[in-house]
């Protein structure tokens, strides 16, 4: 039977209920998102006093699961139970006060507000005057600090800290909820060396005192210097659970990318011609550092890596949107500089970017506006003025061509289906006629149907001679689409493949060392 | 959402024939229905008709034409997502600065005494690209230093404000030659009002310009990657406001004969009211010069209607204050209701 939230507390203070096997369990959750399924009937299971990674490729369901078993989304199907009690967590809030207490990837302290501030916030201390108590506040962040073994002032104000400080600060807080189950998402994903042995020494203390955790990650060697248990996801399912001291890396890597190509891409055979693209030893001088390729025309040239790469960072200095601080670009041997979007475009780049939302729609614009606009910028102008006749008709071939489901080119794009949205996006790079063609993440996040029109757009392209650049998290697409590819691993690139000799456990092994 | 899209599955009909309503018809009506309730209010209590006096109606667009001038570059401000707060200060400093330069030899207290008697296109000029150049500034450090418009323009407006005082030290400048008053005569404000309006219509609408200001507030980043160089029409936007707040202060300073520290104040806001009632969204990427122009007659309607029905001064504030949020909070639903259509 569920517990409501307000008995929570009560189940919590009953540290007493014993020898439930498991400390924190999920049984047949679904989670279903608006055209994808995150998770389908996964479980997950969490001893006391352990580290339990999580392993999975991007879109995996790891962090969904995790966002669920910490009341931040609520599942559409399936049981969650603490220490053996069944719950249902309606909130963050309510997630921690039960003892479930998250540390995400993004850390969310208050800059401009102490380190004890910051802990025991909505908790303050309070004198007999009903104000906040700062010296006794002071007292007990020191307690709870030297407990931990981290050394901070509780004094200092959060903006001050390096992000390994406000990790730990992070994890003060969650321990100060006498949390059992404490969640990790990539937490070394920005420490040094030297910052990652003292979290793990802090997660050995917490271990020993009898606390869960959940560790995702995305680092092999990882999994095995601090993980007790891992268990595997792929594609929104659940795929096993073992101990880390009984399987070898390449097992792991096998358990993550197993799957079978189901969907056949229609990858056709082009002649492929002269380079068109060529970098040399570009550097943003922050995510990427000396990356070199060619892109010939007629090729699609894939680039794989895992979040965070830099993949999506190379894309975005070719195309001008983050300057470079080293290396050149070449188009069709001459050495071009491109400063902003609009020389990009000018030379005859494309850039589908990533996050639709973000930096690709005009959401409150129509079909028709979000359309035109990249073409603006060099045709469809006479004596100052938009030729609006020229402009629509050409849009309408465009998206009869590209099949756009819509009422009329004056609908707002944000009342478009995410597929629908992602094909006039790209119908607005295809009326710029490009010669070289980028696109990150081209399908995420759109059904089937849209997405397999979009591959065969694609090579429609190439077939034209266009060089199509391809980023891609997802395995078969990169895998059936690109004749070669490029794998990124921090911001380096580890290795190039062909399509003869690519495969998914090769692409995984450059991609996490 | 998803569903309902795929209904019409019939892969891309052309133009379905039924467009929206645009949004203008329906402040219209609001615009008419505010009339018709004085006309009746009027025939009940005063015994008189609000509409069927073509002098006063003359007198209410001609009140409005200032605010309204201002109001058409506010509307493309707010489409672009900012705001501009200095618009009014703007109208006293070019008001002052303007007038300074059309002064008659026959006043004796001259500013400028050598420079009297001048062509009525100098002091114009002069108006507006003082007005251009605070303009420029504010869209210079919204655009470069990135703060965001709502402090860039208020410096604006106290800065301006001070130099109009500083100018002549409080000193009104008065004198003005005919050829310069002329502008400010019989209709001419409201000429100037809605040949602006056309113009800026047009642009909106036509132009790039207008095409690439929508853009920039419907999603900055994506219009930067679309290859518009958002700075730079930032600062054109901005411009163009400041020039139209310019001629707004040459137009004051012809009208009233005269220049004084104080012109324009608190026109900013009646500016953004115009814009906000005539549907511009605060949020940008939205918005309508024909709306703008049908605000500004809202306003100018309120305001004589209440002198009309010879109603305390006091209460035109109250009830202007609730309109601008009402038509705010009828804007937020509208827009919801069009995102889920």
């Amino acid at each position: 039977m569920p517990v409501s939230s307000s008995t929570m507390a009560a189940v919590h203070a009953s540290r007493a209920v014993p020898n439930a096997e498991y400390l924190l369990s999920a049984e047949g959750v679904r989670k279903d998102f608006p055209g994808v399924v995150a998770l389908d009937n996964v479980q997950f299971r969490l001893r006391r006093g352990t580290v339990h990674a999580l392993m999975g490729e991007n879109g995996a369901g790891k962090s969904t699961l995790m966002k669920i078993l910490s009341g931040i989304y609520t599942p559409d199907k399936g049981i969650i139970r603490l220490k053996g009690q069944e719950i249902q967590l309606e909130s963050p809030l309510d997630a921690l006060q039960s003892g479930i207490a998250m540390i995400h990837q993004e850390l969310n302290l208050m800059p401009y507000m102490t380190v004890a501030e910051n802990i025991w916030i909505r908790r303050e201390p309070l004198n007999r005057f009903g104000l906040v108590d700062h010296s006794e506040m002071y007292r007990m962040t020191d307690n709870l600090l030297r407990r931990l073994n981290i050394d901070l002032d509780p004094e200092t104000e959060v903006r001050y800290l390096s992000v390994a400080n406000r990790q730990m600060v992070e994890i003060a807080k969650a321990v100060s909820y006498n949390s059992d189950v404490l969640i990790m998402d990539e937490p070394t994903s920005a420490l040094t060396e030297r910052e990652v042995g003292h979290l793990f020494q802090i997660i050995r203390d917490l271990r020993a005192q009898g606390i869960g955790i959940v560790y995702i990650t995305h680092k092999m060697n990882e999994l095995f210097e601090i993980a007790d248990e891992f268990s595997v996801f792929r594609d929104g399912r659940y795929i096993g659970t073992h101990a880390s001291r009984e399987v070898t890396r390449d097992d792991i890597i096998r358990m993550m990318v197993g799957r079978e190509i189901t969907q056949m891409f229609p990858k056709e055979e082009v002649p492929i011609g002269d380079v068109i693209l060529s970098v040399n030893g570009l550097s943003d001088g922050c995510y990427f550092k000396d990356v070199s390729f060619e892109v010939r025309a007629g090729e699609i040239f894939g680039i794989a890596g895992l979040v965070g790469s830099g993949r999506s960072n190379v894309a975005e200095t070719i195309f001008g949107v983050t300057p470079a601080v080293a290396g050149t670009i070449a188009i069709d041997g001459k050495t071009v500089n491109i400063d902003s979007a609009t020389t990009a475009i000018a030379n005859g780049m494309a850039f589908l970017t990533e996050d639709r939302k973000d930096t690709g729609c005009l959401l409150i614009l129509s079909v028709l506006e979000n359309m035109q606009i990249a073409v603006l910028q060099n045709r469809f102008i006479k004596a100052g003025f938009v030729q609006e006749k020229q402009i629509e008709e050409c849009c309408e071939r465009m998206a009869k061509r590209l099949r756009v489901k819509t009422p009329n080119l004056q609908e707002r794009i944000e009342n478009l289906s995410g597929g629908n949205q992602q094909k006039v996006l790209i119908g607005r790079w295809l009326l710029t006629n490009p010669r070289i063609l980028i696109l990150d993440e081209p399908t995420r996040g759109i059904d089937v149907g849209a997405k397999a029109e979009i591959h065969r757009l694609v090579t429609e392209l190439v077939r034209s001679g266009v060089a199509v650049i391809m980023i891609s998290s997802e395995m078969p697409e990169i895998l059936g689409m690109s004749d070669r590819i490029m794998v990124m691993h921090e911001g380096h690139v580890t290795g190039f493949l062909d399509r003869a000799e690519a495969d998914q456990v090769k692409i995984m092994e450059l991609a996490a060392q | 959402m998803d569903a309902n899209l795929e209904k019409p599955s019939t892969v891309y009909e052309r133009r379905a024939g039924k467009r929206r309503m645009p949004t203008e018809v329906t402040i219209f009506l609001v615009l008419v229905g505010i009339a018709l309730v004085y006309e009746i209010l009027g025939w009940i209590f005063i015994g008189q008709s609000f509409l069927l006096n073509p002098q006063r109606l003359t007198i209410m667009i001609l009140q409005v034409s200032v605010i309204g001038i201002i109001a058409v570059g506010v509307t493309q401000v707010i489409i672009t997502g900012g705001i501009d707060l200095s618009s009014g200060s703007v109208v006293g400093m070019t008001a002052m600065i303007a007038a300074s330069f059309a002064q008659s030899a026959s006043w004796s207290r001259a500013l400028y005494p050598t420079l009297t008697d001048m062509p009525f296109i100098v002091p114009v000029a002069v108006g507006l690209l003082i007005g251009l150049a605070a303009g420029f500034v504010n869209g210079w450090l919204i655009a470069k230093t990135k703060i965001p418009p709502f402090i860039a323009t208020l410096g604006m407006m106290v800065t301006a404000r001070g130099i109009s005082k500083w100018y002549t030290k409080g000193q009104p400048v008065s004198g003005l030659t005919e050829q310069f008053t002329f502008v400010g005569t019989g209709i001419w404000p409201v000429v100037v009002f809605l040949t602006v309006a056309v113009i800026f219509h047009i642009a909106l609408r036509y132009t790039r310009y207008g095409k690439f200001t929508y853009a920039i507030g419907a999603n900055p980043q994506a219009a930067r990657v679309s290859g518009i160089n958002v700075e730079a029409h930032l600062i054109k936007v901005y411009a163009v406001a400041g020039l139209l707040a310019g001629l707004a202060g040459v137009v004051t300073a012809a009208r009233a004969q005269t220049a004084q520290a104080g012109m324009g104040v608190m026109y900013e806001l009646d500016a953004i009211a115009a814009a906000v009632i005539g549907g511009t969204s605060l949020v940008g990427g939205l918005g309508r010069i024909t709306g703008t122009v049908i605000g500004t007659l809202i306003l100018g309607t309120m305001t004589s209607g209440f002198t009309f029905l010879r109603i305390d001064a006091f209460y035109q504030e109250i009830v202007k204050g609730v309109i601008i949020v009402a038509a705010v909070v009828i804007d937020v639903y509208r827009q919801k209701k069009k995102r889920k259509a």
